[in-house]
């Protein structure tokens, strides 16, 4: 049984399995590190499990102009990190960039949308924001065969929108992992992390753990492991509701905000945000409000059976930006958590995890600082 | 790959593939099916595979039917009716009902 | 908020739930009664109204234990329970509130307690070949043969173990159908020399006389039969062709049309999975089952469990354990005192008693072999609607997914049509053997609603009341 406690076990240890800690692992495996993660066991809250699946640009990003940069870089970041992951492990994470729609229902709502997106452009200083508006013959145009419900007035579209198959990617991302020599600990619940000399012993259900650094990519676990090493970030969750269709023949050609066909056919719906603490329970007035409009939406939707229902819980900041952060008490512990796992699984695995590696931080992460919330906070 | 004990039972008409047949009033669709012909009553939509009914009571969805134009039907959950059109599905359904 | 609309909601109509029904009723209950079959009788009494009534020639091969089941149906129908025929259950809260569709429009049905009366389900059988067109479960033919009155055409090879073997391939035979083999994966010897001992020990003896006198008629028809085999496949490219297995220490293959498969039956948990209620594993006959307390109570108090749903104990043991579990629940809902309950309960007990008392008996005669749990082969499927097999399994636990509901994530196993009904116990064992765990220590699936699929149209279409639901785009919102 090889001893995880011996110096020099690991130079990096990930507190997380998730989406986050996987896709910081692989750049640093790249790089010869030797990297642990530890991970719970199977039937915990876990988001990654709960996730649509795109790989979303527009919206992102309002207030804080560095995030948009941030996502746009790992959009872009994408098609290559898809291709190394196939190489790699033989896994196709289903990844296409087809640009997205978000469809909206009403002029109220084309109205909303129109002035929330021109404030973001605005953010940007005049920058380019990839962001168009389309009317409903235009939107009709992009989703031949598909026939929009009669409140259907128009959309906002990108082109640096797409999607992945969120659960190929935590396999690929899985598999790589072990293959370039990562070792993962499932079962190794954390409870804690104290200094130890020059390095941090993570104190799991199975033993200790000792590294020089510490990522914690836990998702809400950042809640109960965060103050007492410095980093007492607000995090709360938000649950979300997907429903998802049997086996359909392909007909979404790209993916739509609220509904994103799979590879396989099926087709999930979304998207709700609930505050309700904890609770994953799936809520039946939420299922049957996004069932409403995806009716309303596309209407022939409504001739699909559902066949599953989730509810996950989004790891959400006040702003909704990420957090990129290096404790200033525990120098070498980093805290990273977004509920946009997926969409920056690409710019984590290939910039942020240099920023872990002793890189200097990416021009972007001088908006993610955590001190923003206390000036949110006043604001 | 079924037969019937009895030929007494009250005789409904469906068609299978288009096919008329005769069929006996409380047979599921997946019965008169099976009693049709022998062999896959669908293929998969993830490989294309044969399958035909296992459970008979609507736990492992190998029955799944096209019946009156609604695809994806559990054709052992359904009992023949006059005039019925039943078919076959040959991998995933579409989204619109067939005409 | 008003007050719910019935006293109880019973999910199921089979002995457990019309014996239920029919005894709270009697108390005094306003009772529902919810079953997606549009005639009550559950499986093992399927359709027994419509053969007494329409197909008699079908009732002498089905036999007397079938018969009797038409009592408890005339019972229900006695009775002035409200009856949704043809409804499927998709959603139940611990509350008591059940939602269910017609297959048009969903409903909600609010009561003080829920008895879940489900029942059991085949144990899947993953052999080789076993997805083939032409293989279906020994319980099939029994609905074939309830439902329909049809019996499979041209040679018929009957593979498995259990009191449920016997009885079927004996019905088939009475039917005039042309068995090929029947193949036990049980070894006789090993039974018969244990039978002795036991048959005196024991209350139950009666099923075993049954298998025993079974067994001899269909050796006297000329039937082969061939115990301890292993090493089952189907054989055949598009649809079933025959059966190949060692026996005495020979590969023996069998041509057939039609392969029966059967290892007993399990409790169908999806409900009670759904409602979050522990359960427990069963080591000998390797299934899950739910907890449940006195009389069929849970650790939710508007939750009861009665029947095969709460443990494989058969017909009579389910629908005994219906009538205790009405009690209960009137007991609970202050209906009925609890020294009513101790003077209507005895004979109810003592049924009970007696027929759970042979199951430690059988469960030791037709333990299901290893080798259908976990199946050695790699490339036999395990989850048949995604079509992932043993292999991946054994790939994926390799790759650290400690449980079934992380190999849903990595695989899609569990994510078909069936919800994880016939891949869920071999996932189970699959990855307790990978890992060298306890079944227990692997865990489930995480089953959530819908139950059954049901249209998006009738979720669209429903009024649910509470309308403080945000609906939001994934980038804005509140």
């Amino acid at each position: 049984m090889p001893d995880h406690t011996a110096p020099g076990s690991f130079d990096v240890a990930i507190i997380g399995g998730g989406m986050i800690g996987p896709a910081l692992s692989l750049g640093l495996l790249e790089r010869g590190l030797k990297v642990c993660i530890l991970d719970e066991g199977d039937d915990v809250l876990r988001v990654a499990r709960g996730n649509f699946g795109l790989v979303w640009f527009q919206g992102k990003g309002f207030g804080m102009p560095r995030y948009v940069e941030w996502t746009r870089r790992s959009a872009m970041l994408y098609p290559e990190f898809a291709a190394e992951l196939r190489e790699h492990t033989g896994v196709d994470i289903g990844h296409a960039n087809p640009g997205g729609l978000e469809l909206l229902l009403g002029e109220e709502e084309l109205a909303h949308r129109q002035h929330y997106i021109g404030q973001i452009y605005q953010q940007g200083g005049g920058k380019e924001y990839e962001v168009e508006f389309l009317d409903r013959k235009q939107v009709e145009d992009m989703l031949p065969g598909v026939g929009l419900g009669e409140d259907v007035v128009g959309a906002s579209y990108s082109p640096i929108d797409g999607h992945v198959n969120p659960l190929f990617l935590l396999r690929a991302m899985h598999t790589r992992f072990q293959q370039a020599g990562g070792t993962y600990l499932p079962h190794h619940r954390v409870s804690g992390v104290r200094k130890n000399g020059a390095a941090y012993d993570v104190v799991t259900e199975k033993g200790i753990v000792s590294a020089p650094k510490v990522v914690i990519a836990a998702g809400h676990g950042l809640r109960e492991l965060g103050p007492p090493l410095g980093l007492d970030i607000p995090i709360r969750p938000q649950r979300g509701h997907i429903l998802v269709t049997e086996r359909t023949k392909q007909i979404l050609p790209m993916p739509i905000s609220a509904f994103r066909q799979t590879v396989e056919g099926s087709i999930m719906l979304g998207v709700s945000a609930e505050e309700a603490g904890y609770d994953d329970v799936v809520d039946t007035s939420t299922v049957a409000k996004i069932a409403e409009r995806a009716a309303r939406t596309i209407p022939a939707l409504r001739n699909l059976n559902i066949v599953r229902t989730w509810a996950a819980l989004r790891v959400l900041t006040p702003d909704k930006c990420p957090v990129y952060e290096e404790s200033e008490t525990h120098p070498g512990i980093y805290a990273v958590a977004s509920h946009s796992g997926v969409t920056l699984a690409a710019v984590n695995a290939k910039v942020a995890s240099g920023w872990i590696a002793g890189d200097p931080a990416p021009e972007q992460f001088e908006a993610f600082g955590v001190e923003r919330f206390d000036a949110q906070k006043t604001a | 790959m079924l037969r019937r004990r009895h030929n007494d039972g009250k005789v409904v008409k469906i068609t299978i593939d288009g096919e008329a047949v005769d069929a006996r009033a409380g047979e599921s669709v997946a019965a008169a099916v099976l009693a049709h012909a022998s062999g896959a009553t669908r293929t998969t939509p993830v490989s294309g595979a044969p399958r035909a009914p296992y459970c008979l009571m609507g736990v492992c969805f190998e029955c799944l039917m096209e019946i009156d134009g609604e695809p994806n039907r559990q054709g052992c959950m359904v009992r023949v009716e006059e005039g019925m059109t039943v078919r076959r599905q040959q991998g995933a359904r579409d989204m619109e009902r067939a005409s | 908020m008003s007050a719910p609309e019935y006293d109880i909601a019973i999910i199921g109509a089979g002995p457990a739930g019309m014996a239920a029904a029919h005894e709270a009723v009697n108390v005094g209950l306003k009772v529902v009664i919810i079953d997606e079959q549009d005639a009550p009788g559950g499986q093992i009494y399927r359709d027994v109204e419509r053969v007494a009534m329409e197909r008699r020639h079908d009732l002498d091969v089905l036999g007397a234990d079938y018969k009797y089941g038409y009592g408890l149906v005339d019972g229900l129908h006695a009775s002035r329970v409200t009856h949704l025929a043809g409804h499927t259950v998709w959603q139940i809260e611990r509350s008591g509130t059940v939602w269910c569709s017609d297959g048009k429009k969903a409903k909600q049905i609010d009561a003080k307690r829920v008895l879940l009366a489900t029942g059991a389900m085949e144990r899947p059988v993953p052999v080789p070949g076993w997805t083939l067109p032409g293989v279906m479960t020994a319980g099939a033919a029994q609905i074939l043969m309830k439902s329909a009155g049809m019996v499979p055409d041209g040679p018929i090879a009957i593979c498995g173990s259990g009191p449920l073997l016997l009885l079927i391939a004996d019905q088939l035979v009475r039917a005039g159908a042309d068995i090929a083999v029947v193949a036990e994966t049980t070894s006789f010897t090993d039974y018969l020399r244990a039978a002795p001992h036991l048959l005196r020990a024991l209350k139950g003896a009666d099923y075993l006389r049954k298998g025993i006198a079974m067994r001899r008629r269909l050796k006297e028809s000329g039937i082969e039969i061939v115990s301890g085999i292993s090493g089952l496949r189907v054989d055949g490219s598009d649809k079933a062709q025959g059966v190949s297995f060692k026996a005495g220490g020979r590969t023996r293959s069998f041509e057939a049309e039609t392969v029966l498969l059967h290892q007993g039956v399990v409790p169908n948990t999806q409900a009670a999975r759904q409602l979050r209620l522990e359960h427990i594993w069963h080591e000998r006959q390797h299934y899950w089952y739910p907890k449940t307390g006195q009389n069929g109570s849970t650790e939710v108090e508007a939750i009861y469990i009665a029947g095969d749903g709460a443990g494989i104990n058969g017909a009579r043991a389910a629908e005994a354990a219906g009538r205790l579990t009405a009690l209960e629940i009137a007991c609970s809902l202050g209906e009925v005192s609890r020294a009513d309950f101790d003077l209507k309960s005895p004979p109810w007990l003592s049924e009970l008693d007696h027929h759970q008392s042979v199951r430690p008996l059988l469960d030791a005669l037709f333990p299901p072999p290893n080798e259908i749990l976990n199946p050695p082969d790699d490339a036999t499927l395990v989850c048949r609607c995604e079509e992932i097999t043993a292999g991946d399994v054994r790939k994926a636990a390799k790759l650290g997914a400690p449980g079934p509901n992380q190999l849903k994530a990595f695989l899609r196993a569990g994510m078909g049509p069936c919800q994880g009904r016939m891949c869920g116990l071999t996932v189970t064992e699959v990855l307790a053997a990978a890992h060298g765990k306890s079944a227990a220590e692997i865990g489930a699936y995480r089953i959530r609603p819908p139950l059954k699929p049901l249209s998006l149209a009738e979720l669209a279409d429903m009024e649910t009341g509470d309308g403080d639901v945000t609906l939001a785009s994934p980038s804005s919102g509140p």
